[in-house]
């Protein structure tokens, strides 16, 4: 069955293909209400506490209008009785590939999940639609103490955890979407990284939405205690469908004194995505944050990784690429709040926009009164590839103390007739020198990323300039 | 017989309505070094995107013969490699592309399907190369032309000529805004690719690269078409007159 349904796939889009839903063990009803949500938490058989959050943040949900600053139509689009908001495709989780439903994992080989874990991973967490499927974590990483799982295994297994830091750093009510991940979240990772301890090699999640007109709301927390380090990634693809799929997750980071956190995204969700993220840091002092996050794939997204800047000598950074071709738009960004004195922050953007496709940087700065010797660098590079497409920059500074010192720097530029000639005057061929061009833009980007994930980034690049140059 | 590598017969070059090169025939041969001279706007540059086969140039007339057959309708990277390779005088930066890895993907181009192109080999090409012209390693890491000064542009250009090795290189003005050392150093690179099997077109303003590099044949442009042909002896004479007399020349015909 699967089989045939692999040839219906995109072209240019590799990982179109789907697996039938007509065995999944559960199918919430289409729409969302307050019997959805009980549903929901009844079959993970959750405490009261965690329920009555859930109920509490769907009135949030129906009582909050679309952020009004974002007027954008594709947005309005959306229609929020035509999702599946929760469905469960196997009734367990797999700790081997080998107790993984058949086709599920065949799902995940292709997507080369298994083979990336054995080769360089601590640790995987594999969701499938609203649950995760597979998990695992290194020995030598658990007998650490190291705590990496799904989230409703932590809530499950480490409650006091949970319950002490959850929707601490993003409460329900912070937007209409991180209302919605609360009231109906189902999967996502918890991890836990015990003082000082440093987890050498990164802990990946991987996220694959399978079914039409599905919604996936994962939930991630990350506690990095004391002087600790962890370094996780993660990656989303869906199969090729006409009609649209949702994807809204809320992600919690808590680096605690001296931590260090890196999070990498590589989000390549199919073009009918609409991907509408809330992330945020918690930096306490000397605590380091970064997010590394790519977005080149889905129909919208909507998305501003923010780290607050709580404890002095704190450090946020954000590095993001975008990619935008016909169809999509990105509206991506950073914010950081300078909330302590010394604090520093840099953001640096970089986007491509082809075919028609449209880019948004947006992006905030702030500084509260007292907090003095702060230092904040933002830069904004923008490529665009032809006249159709579009890029716009909105930063916003709000600076209220003195002796700071805050830069913002922005650049638009076109692949030039020159450059190409240039690069196509050594022998290689427009689609060639195209992709040399845009690879060497999203360069800084690249770099930062473990090896194996920096080739298949320069490789899906080659793609999408095969798919249009012409 | 002298092995014609290229010729352009009655060339006409139009950039949108106006007409820069107005017939322009030229023949260079197998192991020979000819240098194009002419004062500034007399469409020395203009030849050199034509022959490389930039797109905003129209040939209206004419034809470019290379190893026997037309290029007209060849893009530029078939020309590349076919063996046509082009100095610019201003050549583009590509950030985030470092010299090495733009090194390896130009010798790719040419290694698709044949033999490999081992990593041990691609090293010692570019070493050996860097060595000649006195290129730092360090510049071998660094983005292609990416806040490169005039000089490190120009010897660039020469490493990616030595590198591979074209048939036919033409040189636009490689040597104008050099010092005399770096001036001295390009020459060196120019020498190292003049071989029996290839062919050298030097463009230039100005004579003293000839007194490092000496011509075969000096051919004059002005106002897009040859008006004088001679040896290196040419070149000296302008030398010491400048254009003006040929140019009052061509006024009082």
């Amino acid at each position: 069955m699967a089989l045939k349904d692999q040839q219906l796939v995109d072209q240019d889009y590799r990982y179109g293909f789907r697996d039938e839903t007509a065995n999944y063990s559960f199918k919430s009803r289409k729409g969302i209400d307050h019997e959805i949500v009980e549903q929901i938490s009844q079959m993970k058989n959750e405490p009261q506490w965690m329920r009555d959050f859930r109920h509490r943040s769907l009135d949030i949900f129906f009582a909050k209008p679309m952020p009004a600053w974002a007027k954008n139509e594709v947005l309005e689009a959306i229609n929020f009785d035509d999702i599946y908001y929760y469905m469960r495709a196997s009734d367990r989780e797999g700790k081997t590939w080998e107790e993984v439903p058949e086709e599920i994992k065949r799902t995940f080989d292709r997507l080369g999940i298994p083979e990336a874990e054995r080769k360089f991973l601590g640790g995987v967490t594999a969701q499938y639609d609203s649950e995760v499927v597979y998990h695992s974590i290194r020995k030598d990483l658990e007998a650490k103490g190291v705590l990496f799982s799904d989230m409703d295994a932590g809530l499950r297994e480490h409650e006091d955890i949970v319950r002490e830091h959850f929707a601490t750093v993003i409460p329900p009510a912070d937007n209409k979407f991180s209302a919605l991940n609360s009231a109906v979240w189902s999967g996502g990772s918890f991890i836990w990284v015990p003082p000082g301890v440093h987890v050498d090699i990164p802990l990946q999640a991987y996220f694959r939405i399978n079914a039409e007109n599905m919604g996936q709301f994962e939930r991630t927390l990350i506690i990095a205690e004391p002087g600790s380090f962890v370094h996780y990634i993660e990656g989303c693809t869906a199969p090729t469908y006409s009609s649209n799929s949702l994807h809204s997750a809320v992600v919690e980071l808590i680096a605690k004194e001296g931590a260090h956190i890196r999070y990498t995204t590589i989000q390549n969700w199919y073009k009918n995505v609409y991907n509408l993220v809330t992330k945020r840091a918690l930096a306490q002092k000397n605590a380091h944050v970064e997010w590394v996050d790519g977005n080149i794939g889905s129909k919208l997204t909507m998305k501003y990784p923010s780290v607050y800047l709580m404890g002095e000598g704190a450090r946020g950074e954000v590095l993001s690429i975008a990619y935008a071709s016909e169809g999509q738009h990105q509206d991506a960004g950073a914010k950081m709040v300078h909330a302590a004195p010394n604090t520093t922050s840099i953001i640096t953007s970089k986007s491509v926009s082809k075919g028609g496709g449209r880019t948004s940087y947006r992006g905030l700065v702030k500084v509260y009164e007292g907090c003095e010797g702060v230092k904040s660098n933002v830069r904004c590079d923008a490529l665009l590839m032809d006249p159709q497409s579009r890029s716009d920059t909105y930063p916003t500074m709000e600076v209220d103390a003195k002796d700071v010192r805050v830069e913002h720097e922005a650049t638009v530029s076109k692949v030039g007739e020159e450059q190409l000639f240039y690069v196509m005057s050594r022998g290689l061929t427009e689609v060639e020198a195209t992709t040399m061009i845009v690879n060497g833009f999203f360069e800084p980007f690249v770099k930062e990323l473990p090896m194996e994930y920096a080739v298949e980034l320069n490789r899906l690049i080659a793609l999408e300039m095969e798919g249009s140059v012409g | 017989m002298a092995d014609t590598i290229l010729e352009i017969k009655d060339l006409h070059v139009k950039v949108g309505d106006n007409e820069i090169i107005r017939g322009i025939d030229l023949a260079i041969e197998r192991g020979t070094v000819h240098a194009l001279m002419g004062p500034n706007g007399s469409g020395k540059s203009t030849l050199s995107l034509v022959l490389m086969g930039h797109p905003k140039y129209a040939v209206t007339q004419g034809d470019i013969i290379y190893q026997g057959r037309s290029i007209l309708v060849m893009p530029p990277n078939e020309r590349s490699l076919a063996g046509i390779f082009l100095a610019f005088q201003y050549p583009s930066s590509v950030p985030g592309v470092s010299v090495g890895n733009f090194m390896r993907n130009t010798l790719m181009a040419r290694h698709k399907g044949d033999a490999p192109l081992t990593p041990a080999k691609f090293k010692s090409l570019l070493d050996g190369a860097a060595a000649k012209l006195h290129i730092d390693p360090k510049v071998l890491g660094r983005y292609v032309n990416d806040g490169f000064s005039g000089g490190e542009k120009k010897r660039l250009e020469m490493l990616q000529m030595l590198v591979l090795q074209p048939t036919l290189a033409v040189l636009d003005e490689t040597d104008s805004g050099l010092d005399i050392d770096a001036l001295r150093i390009i020459a060196q690179g120019i020498e190292a690719q003049r071989s029996p099997e290839h062919a050298i077109l030097l463009i230039t303003h100005y004579q003293r690269i000839l007194n490092y590099v000496k011509p075969d044949k000096v051919h004059v442009l002005v106002k897009g078409r040859i008006v004088k042909e001679g040896g290196p002896e040419l070149a000296q004479e302008l030398e010491r007159t400048g254009y003006d007399p040929i140019i009052k020349e061509l006024a009082t015909v």
